[in-house]
């Protein structure tokens, strides 16, 4: 395998952990969250610090766990006093707060970002592996959670807090669980991301990427594991393949986001249960 | 025993308005209730009083001798309350069935980590598979409940609200926008309700009805209580009579 396909499918492994673990806040949820990339960020430099301190990577997979959380957490209580198109300005404002502290932070590397961080010691390939095992992980989580009675509560919180309220569902404390999960794991693709790289500076997790995981969700179906990460990967893959899409980048995501929402609101998923509906009725 | 609801001296304020001012009462256990009372009465602000919506500037509210007058609706739907509201507000997006699942496992979601922890729904969908027949609903379990005419997403917001195994229910105008036929329906959808030993709670407009089934009636005005016994006496009463059909030179003084 070519240095280059190893890297495409860690990139792609790392997107599909950070749109699925959005998907739990906004799509299970209905948490409107366009700030996942400071939660990706805040993992990434806290693995960053870990492993230019200790060089020990279950310590950095940790350190990214708790900081994403804990993060998203505090996010999460915004969410209790704001709502649906406030949160998300709040959110997005979260992600530039975000890249303008690290910017001026000198222990963070400033504009330089953070280089010379140790490796895994598992190499290219055993760095994919991982990364695609913890995606694996992610997306069996996303798909318990949604079957379980946690799914069930969040469609209901998503859809009405207050009749939510009347069946004794405590719609904050299922908030601050969305976010605490899904956050989580944007610190441990942020982490992977650091083990992948061993460089980071704070433009990979700007606004316009937050922006992009959105749009993979979007496109994806919000609220289906399998849509959103099949548009991941997809969306991952689009910009490699088609060199148009690559020098347009956020010319195509922004009309493929604005078709979608047009033509085909429920996404990818939508779309394939239609045409499966269909096929079953012929 | 303590009574099932009780609320002491319970009174807000909004701006230069007295919305309720110092309301007392006590419901108890298995009893069938009217709150009646002109527009304007404060009924819609003690009922949120009561659910857990506004928070009273002074006095107390009980439930079964527990204290939640600063508890938030969710904790005091765990305590034994259901509610339904005037406006009816389904989860439009799931079925009538998953509307009412949700309820019959409130047990499994007393935390998200509970909730967590289980995934099996097949008691609880087969607990609200009954709940929906004896509403009366049978038959539209896989419907989304956003699709049902009006008169049956009043039933149905009745069978979330049994679901959840309330020791009270709380019922804002069950009747209001339903023609003839499905408010007959849905008295005897609340009348099965009363009859499974569940106090009952009703806010009403329809005086008819509400005479017919209620064994008590409380009447506010100005948010004050102005009459409180069986549904004859208080109507008979002069100054509930005033208050309603207004006009008279009566004094609520004379109370």
């Amino acid at each position: 395998m070519s240095a280059y396909e190893i890297s495409i499918i860690s990139i792609i492994g790392i997107n599909v952990i950070l749109a699925v673990s959005l998907n739990m806040i906004s799509g299970f949820c209905g948490q409107i969250s366009i700030g996942h990339g400071a939660f990706f960020g805040t993992g990434a430099y806290a693995a960053a610090l870990t492993m230019v301190g200790t060089g020990s990577v279950p310590l950095a997979i940790l350190a990214a766990l708790v900081t994403g959380s804990l993060l998203g957490l505090a996010v999460g209580f915004a969410s209790l006093r704001v709502r649906t198109d406030f949160l998300a300005v709040t959110t997005i404002g979260v992600n530039f707060l975000f890249v303008g502290f690290v910017r001026k932070q000198a222990w963070l590397g400033g504009e330089m970002g953070i280089s010379g961080i140790p490796a895994t010691g598992f190499g290219p390939v055993g760095n994919m592996t991982m990364i695609l095992l913890f995606a694996a992980a992610t997306i069996a989580l996303s798909l318990y959670i949604s079957r379980s009675w946690m799914g069930f509560a969040f469609r209901a919180v998503g859809e009405d807090e207050g009749t939510a309220a009347t069946l004794g569902i405590n719609a904050g404390a299922y908030k601050l669980a969305a976010f605490g999960i899904g956050t989580a794991l944007a610190g441990l693709a942020g982490c992977l991301y650091t083990f992948f790289t061993q460089f980071i500076a704070a433009d990979a997790f700007d606004f316009i990427f937050s922006v992009m995981l959105m749009a993979m969700v979007v496109i994806g179906g919000i609220g289906s594991t399998w849509g959103v990460a099949v548009a991941a990967v997809g969306l991952t893959l689009l910009p490699e393949a088609i060199r148009f899409v690559n020098d347009y980048r956020l010319l195509v995501f922004g009309g493929l986001l604005v078709l979608v929402i047009r033509l085909a609101p429920s996404g990818l998923a939508g779309l394939v249960q239609k045409a499966f509906l269909a096929v079953r009725r012929s | 025993m303590s009574a099932a609801l009780q609320l002491d001296d319970v009174a807000i304020r909004f701006g230069g308005v007295q919305a309720v001012g110092g309301v007392s009462f006590s419901v108890e256990e298995g009893d069938f209730v009217g709150l009646i009372g002109p527009n304007g009465a404060g009924k819609t602000t003690l009922i949120k009083i009561i659910a857990g919506l506004l928070r009273p500037d002074k006095g107390r509210v009980q439930l079964s001798g527990v204290e939640v007058t600063a508890d938030g609706t969710a904790a005091r739907v765990r305590q034994g309350l259901a509610l339904t509201h005037q406006i009816v507000r389904p989860f439009r997006e799931m079925t009538v069935l998953d509307n009412v699942t949700l309820g019959a496992g409130y047990r499994h979601t007393s935390s998200p980590f509970r909730a967590l922890m289980h995934l099996d729904r097949r008691r609880e969908s087969e607990r609200a598979a009954e709940i929906i027949a004896q509403v009366g609903l049978a038959g539209t379990e896989r419907k989304l409940a956003g699709s049902l005419p009006l008169g049956q997403m009043k039933r149905l917001e009745v069978a979330r609200a049994l679901a959840v195994e309330p020791r009270v229910i709380l019922l804002d105008e069950p009747l209001a926008g339903l023609n003839h036929t499905e408010a007959s329906k849905q008295v005897e959808a609340i009348a099965a309700v009363h009859a499974r030993g569940i106090t009952v709670v009703l806010v009403e407009h329809n005086l008819e009805e509400v005479m017919r089934i209620c064994r008590r009636l409380i009447v506010l005005n100005n948010g004050l209580v102005i009459g409180d016994g069986e549904p004859r006496e208080v109507m008979a009463d002069p100054v509930v009579h005033e208050a309603y059909i207004g006009g008279g030179m009566a004094s609520h003084a004379e109370a």
